[in-house]
């Protein structure tokens, strides 16, 4: 049997496309690049990860150029059949911005660049993309954003992962991350294709790509 | 071609760490009077075709502002 295929979109400002690519294969899936003119995806993809960095620049707001790129109507619609969607950081930004979540992302409250390790709690562990955690138990992800302030309405959306602790960078509820009601489109701020690695001192990020492959 | 001007601000409300910021220089350079700044663009448009104006709100509504935090303005100057 041959591996699960996983489009791992790419953007003009995408940065953190190799780590993710990483981190599907490292839960045994078969990645592949995507450009943002492609108007589809390729008939055997099985899921979507939307990687973090800057795409366009983050000109005008964060992800709002890149949601309106062809690839986010063949996103939209990969989607609405049921097919798992995954955006870390920039890719959260361009869930919001495309409204395949509810919400926006705004400054961080310090104005200043957040870059660190950091701990998230599981807030709902009814979604696919804790892997069994329990409400509450920890995961250690690296935290890297400017744009990180989740802003919306909670009840739009399940909110699966909270900040441990202190509030980062002033998002509402501390909220790290959402999926929407029906659970198989999920965006987070943090980056757990950075925590899929033994040496890279957590593996914590490894159940959000597993639930791709499901 | 008609020359569309659109300002995109923060909505009344939603926090503006920005306009924050800025207010905080001022009032350690001495403008100590200033109650309040909030900081938002400009946006110039060249469009051609009818209804300039409708055309620059619904690009509005399309991309150049998001409504869950922004208000927006569409004025055409002259």
């Amino acid at each position: 049997m041959s591996a699960t295929r996983v489009a791992v979109l790419r953007f003009p400002g995408t940065l953190d496309h190799e780590s993710a690519a990483t981190a599907v294969r490292a839960v045994g899936g078969d990645p592949f690049f995507t450009h943002h003119t492609d108007t589809e995806l390729p008939e055997d993809t099985h899921a979507v990860v939307i990687p973090g960095g800057f795409s366009y620049g983050d000109h005008l707001r964060p992800g709002a150029l890149a949601s309106r790129t062809p690839i986010m109507s063949a996103v939209k619609r990969h989607a609405a059949e049921g097919g798992r969607v995954l955006g870390i950081c920039n890719g959260f930004q361009i869930l919001c911005e495309s409204a395949m979540l509810p919400g926006v992302l705004r400054p961080n409250a310090s104005l200043s660049f957040i870059c660190r390790q950091g701990d998230l709690e599981v807030a709902d562990a009814g979604t696919p993309w804790t892997g069994g955690r329990l409400v509450g138990e920890r995961l250690s992800v690296p935290f890297k954003h400017h744009d990180g302030a989740w802003f919306g309405d909670p009840g739009e959306s399940r909110v699966v992962l909270r900040y441990r602790g202190e509030n980062p960078n002033g998002s509402v509820d501390k909220i790290a991350g959402i999926s929407n009601l029906a659970g198989n489109v999920m965006g987070l701020m943090p980056h757990p294709e950075e925590a899929c690695d033994p040496l890279l001192g957590s593996v914590d990020g490894r159940a959000l790509f597993a639930a791709l492959l499901a | 071609m008609t020359l569309v001007v659109v300002t995109v601000m923060p909505k009344r409300g939603v926090l503006d760490p920005q306009g924050q910021a800025v207010q905080g220089a001022l009032s350690h350079m001495g403008f100590g009077d200033v109650a309040d700044v909030r900081v938002g663009k400009r946006i110039e448009l060249e469009i051609g075709g009818p209804d300039p104006a409708g055309q620059a709100a619904k690009m509005c509504d399309d991309l150049l502002a998001n409504a869950l935090i922004e208000d927006y303005s569409v004025e055409v100057p002259g």
